[in-house]
């Protein structure tokens, strides 16, 4: 009986984290709240290195995940000291040209400024907004948009 | 732009009389003024310039001046074939109670000679309700210039019947979007405000973008990715000469002219940072207007000169500001539900027009220069940069459809409203067309 009970609560509690999962996830299980985590549109500087980050709406600050990516992105660019990269920052289409403009250099700027704190020179690392201009995903959707929510670390030579 | 020679040389027997018919601009015109205009009397004596062939010349004028009039929304141009008089003798004198039969209220008439490489035009505009002459005007030009013959025409009788300045004789500067939404090419435009004599001022090789006349209108500022550094550029459309606007280590971007054109205000992003900076054109000296942690962008000056309306998320999202023209007395004017970017002072120094974001609709609309009066004049899926008709009666912007996977369906197009939330319309463009700035009258 007793056994039953706890039994009954565990699943009880089972279920329930499912849902919580189920929701934070969202669609496709690719977002959270409305920050992309799904892999999809990843590309890799080098093996286990992704080569972005993604953004909620209208926000330029790193989510954990986005810090543990650029953490990565750091250590790859200790390994190659003679590697320089450009990161671009990028809006998606829900806002004004020139605001997403700004808004698309801060967040280039704020993984910048990560991986500075990560002992990288900030000579090594340049920055460029492209605002809305060059969305991943030209769908029209939530999904897209939290695609094209990103910066990017390109290498430049 | 081709410099032309503008004589206005007579103006014939004006009447000035009191009680003649006019126009209501001030609200939405459910009763549009039954206009007739007819074909320009060609004069026997003309002769074809260049491919210019004057027998068709008449009719193809006053076609455009009822474009013109029709895309007002205030005035109705009665059908041709109803017409009850000659063009050269309605143009002497009409006889008012045969064009009150076909219910017309005003009456324009016109003739030209086409000769010695010259476009003579005579025009008239008849109040039809009081039999009276309202307007008589002559003038000269290069046959080439036809077109804005029609726009000056069109913008006399504006005028005259509203009381408000024309729009007309004027141009629009856009961006012009061809290829995939994730590979588009975009050039600099020219057109007329009709969407006539469509020129490109850019190759496609850069990405370029939000392209701004200054108030002389021969030059024209705007962002360029050139080399891939995205700068302000001024551009002389004479002369098609370009050049980088200051030297920011950094980007700089979303400029406007002051209302002298004698300096460009934009913004440059330094670490992350946006803020307001002007450029003096002539002296090249900078200063810096903000100073915040915030993005600071889209700012616009107020007509005088002496207050700029900008876009800041100071408070955490995107507002409206108003300070005075040296960075003093910041104030924020939007308090509204929802973000509001894309701020622009109007000519007439009245309103503010605007781009609002609320529960994922975008609205463009119109307030007090304070933030009190707002009015959204129309709502869609995406719709943004508002920019003024030079009499601060209209509203040119740009609007975006939904697209579905892979961008499919996806169009960009150049639409405008008078400022009473009347009259939306799209303007024809050769392509798909973003970020569009009015120019003011060029026969000024």
């Amino acid at each position: 009986m007793k056994f039953e009970k706890n039994l009954k609560n565990v699943l009880l509690v089972l279920f329930a984290t499912l849902a919580l999962t189920a929701c934070s996830t969202g669609k496709k299980g690719q977002l959270s709240g409305d920050v992309y985590t799904g892999k999809e549109t990843v590309k890799y500087l080098a093996s286990g290195v992704p080569d972005r980050v993604f953004f909620a709406t209208n926000k330029s600050t790193l989510t954990t995940a986005s810090r543990a990516t650029l953490r990565k992105q750091a250590t790859f660019l200790r390994k190659n000291k003679n590697l320089n990269v450009t990161i671009e920052g990028h809006a998606d289409e829900r806002g004004t040209r020139e605001y997403n403009l700004a808004l698309g250099e801060r967040r280039a700027n704020a993984a910048r400024d990560y991986l500075m704190t990560y002992g990288i020179s900030g000579k090594r690392i340049s920055v460029i907004s492209y605002g809305k201009e060059k969305p991943v995903n030209t769908a029209s959707t939530p999904l897209a948009w939290s695609q094209n929510r990103r910066s990017v670390t390109v290498k430049v030579n | 732009m081709k410099k032309l020679l503008f004589l206005f040389i007579i103006i014939l027997q004006p009447t000035f009389a009191y009680g003649l018919i006019q126009v209501d601009i001030t609200r939405g015109n459910l009763d549009p003024l039954p206009i007739a205009v007819s074909p320009l009397h060609v004069d026997a004596n003309s002769k074809n310039f260049k491919d210019i062939k004057v027998n068709k010349l008449g009719d193809k004028i006053s076609e455009i001046i009822e474009k013109n009039f029709k895309a007002t929304g205030l005035f109705n141009p009665l059908q041709k074939d109803s017409f009850v008089q000659k063009p050269d003798i309605a143009h002497l004198k009409p006889r008012f109670e045969d064009w009150r039969l076909i219910k017309a209220q005003a009456l324009v008439t016109g003739k030209i000679l086409v000769k010695d490489d010259k476009l003579k035009v005579e025009f008239r505009l008849w109040d039809l309700t009081a039999s009276k002459e309202m307007i008589a005007l002559a003038f000269t030009t290069t046959p080439t210039n036809w077109r804005r013959v029609a726009h000056i025409i069109s913008d006399k009788i504006y005028e005259r019947l509203t009381g408000e300045e024309g729009y007309f004789d004027t141009r629009i500067i856009y961006v012009s979007e061809t290829g995939p939404k994730d590979k588009r090419v975009k050039k600099l435009a020219i057109m007329d405000q009709d969407g006539a004599n469509t020129k490109y001022l850019t190759l496609g090789n850069e990405l370029v973008l939000t392209p701004r006349f200054n108030p002389a209108n021969q030059l024209v500022t705007y962002l360029s990715y050139f080399r891939n550094l995205p700068r302000v550029y001024l551009l002389d459309i004479e002369t098609g000469i370009q050049e980088v606007v200051g030297n920011f280590p950094g980007m700089t971007f979303a400029p406007r002219f002051s209302p002298d054109g004698k300096k460009i205000i934009m913004s440059f992003a330094k670490d992350g940072n946006s803020d307001i900076y002007t450029m003096d054109i002539e002296s090249r000296i900078v200063e810096r207007i903000t100073d915040h942690s915030a993005i600071d962008t889209s700012p616009s000056y107020s007509p005088d000169g002496k207050y700029i309306c900008f876009n800041s998320d100071r408070s955490g999202l995107q507002q409206i500001y108003v300070m005075k023209s040296d960075g003093s007395d910041v104030k924020r004017i939007t308090f509204g539900k929802g973000l509001y970017g894309t701020p622009v002072w109007s000519p007439r120094g009245d309103l503010i027009a605007f781009t609002k974001v609320r529960k994922g609709r975008f609205y463009i609309g119109v307030m007090r220069v304070d933030g009190s009066g707002e009015r959204l004049l129309t709502e869609n899926f995406y719709q943004e940069a508002p920019s003024w008709s030079p009499n601060g009666r209209v509203l040119v912007f740009y609007r975006e459809t939904k697209s579905g996977p892979q961008g499919k369906g996806f169009t960009a197009k150049l639409w405008s409203i008078d400022i009473t939330g009347y009259n939306e319309r799209k303007i024809a463009t050769e392509t798909d067309a973003s970020d569009p700035s009015w120019s003011s009258l060029l026969s000024k």
